[in-house]
């Protein structure tokens, strides 16, 4: 017993430091400052990860997910004994949890990776306040992100940044982004132990897929496989095939880019298994080398900004993944069909292009960024008209790197729902997938039964001729459905609809599409300055503190309290009627 | 809601017991000892013009004075009916009580009505329904929007048409008329006509797939005052542009033509040069905004001569050949938006629409791709009057002399304002 270990190694009359170091995300060993601060000066180190025991089977999540999860744990586990220790996988919930294990393992101090989502805040702000009741010591470290979001925040006058552009700039005011810390090694373990007793696998085992619930018969080997070994392993291929190819642009799009990579990073960086800091070293490293240049462009950290960029925009909103009483939200009148829905999320949408992406994110759990962003129009403003949210919620279940801020704000950047995005251009279900792929070797590979259509057909095959579908042995409407929309139709008539709610929104009374969406107060137009001094003259302003820069237009969000989409959107009406032109707008 | 109907029954002959007991008991005295109940009707009025329409439902019910300020004309001359169903729509609807209200107590201080009805048949019955009760309504605004599914085009068109003509008949005096997407015919836009000829200023009717050309040259024809119109190509022919710029008739101010394919391979009708010309010397300052909806190979009949637009929408692929015509035939082109090209660059096109398009003063380019040289060249040539530049930055392809990084630089020195590409996540 745990009594008897302590015994052993302390005299009765000295104070143990007892230690619990919760994993929730940040799944690894290097770059875990919480951990290693809380190693420092213990005397036994328990690792914990507390699986919520009905979090398997209501919560969406699906069953790739919970694998990859389980393979970080498995990781974790395996790289802890190699320090004499072991994973403690417990099965709760955190705030019923906690308390006893503070009694029964004498806890003294708790630490854990710092989690920005307000989720995470306000479960972490209970198991606080339970540890100061027991006593115990919390100690919190930032690990997840590069800055601290809340830096950030305060530099852009205390509200979170609305545009890319606006956060690009801050970035490029903040402080350096902090070195990862030391991986945690036996040198560093010192003489922190951890008590395992005999029964550790009966009681704190990684369970198993079966174990949850999860049928596993005929399930394929894990294309992205979970934990921090993995995470490294990739990091330094990924890292190797930018050298080779010596450039650091945006690589250009082609068919190839739309499979599984095995330098792909975004899961690892969701789970914690590959610590966003290290990445952004070891790149701007391997940049400074290649390129004989000291300064990076922030263009090289494209990746890691729209995760940060999506967790800054999220943290103090804890109604982000919604669009009501969302105020960073634009309230669109989208249709509830879940029907149409259902088609979309089980790829039977009749457009091979979609049914392609949705397949290989059921199969894999990933897909690439522009077929994300071609589902997401599809479902949303392009096609469907079928609510953000909903998309959302299917991607959770499905994608790997989908966390819950990225997540949100991804589908709302994609759907034109915030963050003052034109609406104009439309991805189209076919056209867009034959120029990334004009041979339709993605359609063949994740749509057999489309495998032997010509290249010239395989985006709409509902066009080709009987003669061709007969060969092909796969006719349209019987062995694949027919198109569920007739896309010109659905996209002339979905440009109208987000005109009008523009044109309410920034009671813009001109002809023209692209004013229709409101120039972001503090983003200055298209642009923002951005030297320090313009960007606290910004922020002033913002504050309307300042008499000679009164607020760009009506319902600035930073002068109100209530969101700029609120006051001006479609449930204020006032009575108005609007006719988006110039002689009809009545007052 | 209980408040609608409060607010709404309140008797307005005489105060009640209870309310006569509150007064003689607490005046409703500020500390400068003045009675809010004594406030006039206009200033009431005028601050209840700014509240929203639930917030006036509660003060209305504050006393006599207030419920009645909440009745009066002027704050129902406008309404916007919302209908939506729960099982289709996420947004709440107007109350059922507070549409009943309307129809009785205020149908005849209408003027300026809309509906928003969502993808269920429910909701444009519904519509449906309360038009036809406006009998005693002389509107002089009307707009049925459909906010996701024309809804409208599923009810049995007679229907429709019966309950639209109802306004029709009844108003004689319409000025603007929204009905895009319904089942409207050349038999209702003839009584339409005969009732509001003199009136109507603004039609917008894309489509409406039951109207004939002649229809809507019967429009042309009797209402001389029309100064807006919103048609599908379909539609638009020369007598139609003739009419219009006939010497009866005002100026016009705005046509809106939507050019939609049905099927691949659609062919479309031309028009004359001379017609556009002739609409050009009637009504010099006009705006033709045009959203082409074709594939590809459809453009056959378009920009083959020069055309009056001004506002032009592509919002499917378009070809480098047919935006290499635009800059050669649309002198007076004021906005460009480009849904997609393809992957061949643009660089050639755009040059010749800035040296040929000389009042661009807006572009947006989606799925396309601009060498960065050409992109700055098209900028520098433009200059500063462009004021809505929208670039996916996808779209701009490095070469040898600039790279992404450099090009917002220049391109910001050459607008006189900071500019970016517009990006995406690449999450």
């Amino acid at each position: 017993s745990d009594q008897n270990f302590l015994a052993r190694y302390w005299p009765a009359s000295e104070m143990v430091g007892n230690t619990i170091h919760w994993f929730r995300k940040g799944l690894r060993l290097h770059d875990n400052p919480s951990l290693k601060e809380s190693i420092r000066g213990a005397d036994t180190l328990r690792c914990v990860y507390i699986l919520d025991p009905w979090f398997a089977g209501s919560s969406n999540v699906g069953i790739s997910r919970w694998r990859f999860l389980l393979q970080c744990l498995e990781d974790l586990d395996t790289s802890l004994r190699k320090l004499n220790s072991r994973l403690f996988v417990i099965r709760g919930q955190p705030t019923d949890v906690f308390p006893r294990l503070f009694q029964e393992w004498q806890t003294s101090q708790l630490s854990y990776e710092y989690d920005s989502e307000p989720f995470g805040k306000e479960r972490d702000a209970a198991i606080q306040k339970l540890a100061s009741e027991a006593g115990v010591e919390v100690t919190v470290k930032v690990s997840h992100t590069l800055y601290d979001l809340d830096k950030i925040i305060e530099l852009n006058g205390g509200q979170s940044p609305l545009t890319y552009k606006r956060f690009q700039a801050l970035i490029s005011h903040m402080d350096a982004v902090e070195s990862p810390a030391e991986i945690i090694t036996a040198e560093v373990m010192r003489k922190c132990a951890t008590p395992i007793s005999d029964d550790h696998d009966d009681k704190f085992a990684v369970p198993s897929l079966e174990e949850l619930g999860f049928e596993t018969e005929g399930l394929a080997t894990a294309v992205w496989p979970g934990g921090e070994t993995e995470a490294l392993t990739r990091l330094e291929r990924h890292l190797e095939r930018k050298a080779w190819v010596a450039n650091f642009e945006r690589p250009r799009m082609n068919a190839n880019s739309l499979l599984a990579s095995p330098t792909g990073l975004s899961p690892y960086l969701r789970f914690g298994c590959l610590s966003c800091r290290l990445f952004y070293f070891k790149l701007t490293d391997l940049y400074r080398k290649v390129k004989k240049n000291s300064s990076p462009p922030l263009s090289l950290y494209g990746q890691l900004l729209w995760r940060e960029f999506f967790y800054t925009t999220a943290t103090n909103n804890p109604r982000f993944d919604k669009m009501e009483g969302n105020p960073v939200c634009v309230q669109i009148p989208w249709d509830r069909n879940p029907e149409a829905l259902a088609k979309w999320a089980e790829g039977r949408t009749g457009f091979p292009w979609i049914d392609a992406i949705m397949t290989q994110l059921r199969q894999e759990g990933w897909i690439h960024h522009l077929a994300r962003h071609a589902v997401a129009c599809f479902l949303t403003r392009g096609d469907l008209w079928i609510s953000w949210e909903e998309g959302m919620k299917v991607f959770e279940e499905l994608l790997l790197d989908a966390d819950w801020s990225v997540n949100a704000g991804s589908w709302m950047w994609l759907s034109c729902s915030s963050f003052f995005q034109q609406f104009f251009h439309c991805y189209c279900p076919v056209g867009f997938g034959r120029r990334t792929d004009p041979n339709g070797d993605y359609i063949r590979r994740y749509l057999p039964i489309l495998k032997a259509f010509p290249a010239k057909y395989i985006f709409d095959p509902w066009n080709a001729p009987e003669s061709v579908q007969k060969a092909a042995k796969c006719v349209i409407g019987m062995h694949y459905p027919k198109p569920m929309v007739h896309h010109t139709e659905a996209s002339r008539l979905n440009i109208q609809r987000m005109t009008q709610i523009y044109q309410q929104l920034s009671c813009y009374r001109g002809l023209g599409l692209l004013a229709t969406v409101p120039a972001n107060p503090n983003n200055g137009g298209n642009g923002v300055g951005t030297s320090p001094e313009e960007i606290q003259h910004e922020a002033v302003a913002q504050a309307g503190k300042d008499p000679l820069h009164p607020p760009r237009f009506l319902g600035c969000p930073y002068h109100s309290k209530t969101c700029i989409f609120q006051r001006v959107g479609l449930k204020d009406m006032l009575g108005h009627v609007f006719f988006f032109n110039q002689i009809e707008l009545v007052l | 809601m209980k408040k609608y109907e409060d607010a709404c029954s309140s008797s307005s002959e005489g105060p009640t017991e209870s309310c006569k007991k509150v007064r003689k008991l607490q005046p409703n005295l500020c500390e400068f000892g003045f009675d809010w109940a004594l406030l006039p009707q206009e200033i009431l009025l005028n601050i209840f013009q700014f509240l929203p329409l639930l917030d006036r439902a509660y003060a209305s019910q504050v006393c006599r004075g207030w419920n009645q300020a909440f009745h009066m004309p002027e704050l129902w001359r406008c309404f916007e009916f919302e209908l939506n169903q729960p099982a289709s729509s996420y947004l709440k609807a107007t109350h059922p009580e507070l549409i009943k209200q309307i129809i009785k107590r205020h149908s005849n201080h209408l003027q300026y009505v809309s509906f928003k009805v969502d993808s269920s048949t429910e909701s444009a019955e519904a519509a449906c329904d309360i038009l036809s009760q406006l009998v005693n309504c002389s509107l002089k605004t009307l707009g049925l929007i459909s906010t996701a599914r024309p809804s409208f085009m599923e009810l049995p068109k007679s229907h429709f048409i019966s309950a639209l003509t109802v306004v029709f008949v009844n108003s004689k005096s319409l000025s603007s008329l929204k009905i895009d997407d319904t089942p409207v015919d050349d038999p209702s836009l003839k009584v339409l006509v005969a009732n509001n000829s003199d009136t109507l200023r603004m039609l917008k009717m894309s489509s409406c797939p039951h109207v004939s050309p002649a229809g809507i040259l019967c429009v042309a024809d009797q209402c001389h005052g029309l100064r807006e119109l919103a048609l599908n190509y379909h539609l638009l022919s020369d007598e139609l542009l003739l009419a219009l710029s006939s010497e009866k008739h005002v100026h016009l101010e705005h046509l809106r033509i939507d050019v939609v394919s049905e099927n691949p391979g659609q062919h479309f009708h031309t028009i004359r040069k001379s017609s556009w010309d002739a609409m050009l010397r009637h009504s010099p300052k006009f705006n033709l905004v045009m959203y082409f909806f074709l594939y590809e190979d459809e453009f056959g009949p378009f920009f083959r001569e020069e055309v009056p637009i001004t506002h032009l929408y592509f919002g499917r692929s378009v070809s480098k050949d047919v935006l290499g015509r635009v800059g050669v035939h649309c002198p007076r082109l004021v906005e460009l938006v480009v849904c997609a090209n393809g992957l061949r660059p643009l660089d050639e096109e755009l040059i010749r629409i800035a040296k040929r398009c000389t009042q661009l003063s807006a572009i947006g380019l989606g799925e396309c791709e601009v060498s960065c040289s050409a992109f700055v060249e098209f900028v520098k040539m433009c200059g500063r009057r462009l004021s809505q530049l929208s670039i996916m930055e996808e779209v701009l392809i490095p070469d040898h002399k600039y790279n992404l990084d450099e090009i917002h630089w220049e391109v910001s020195k050459h607008l006189g304002r900071v500019w970016f590409p517009d990006m995406m996540p690449t999450w």
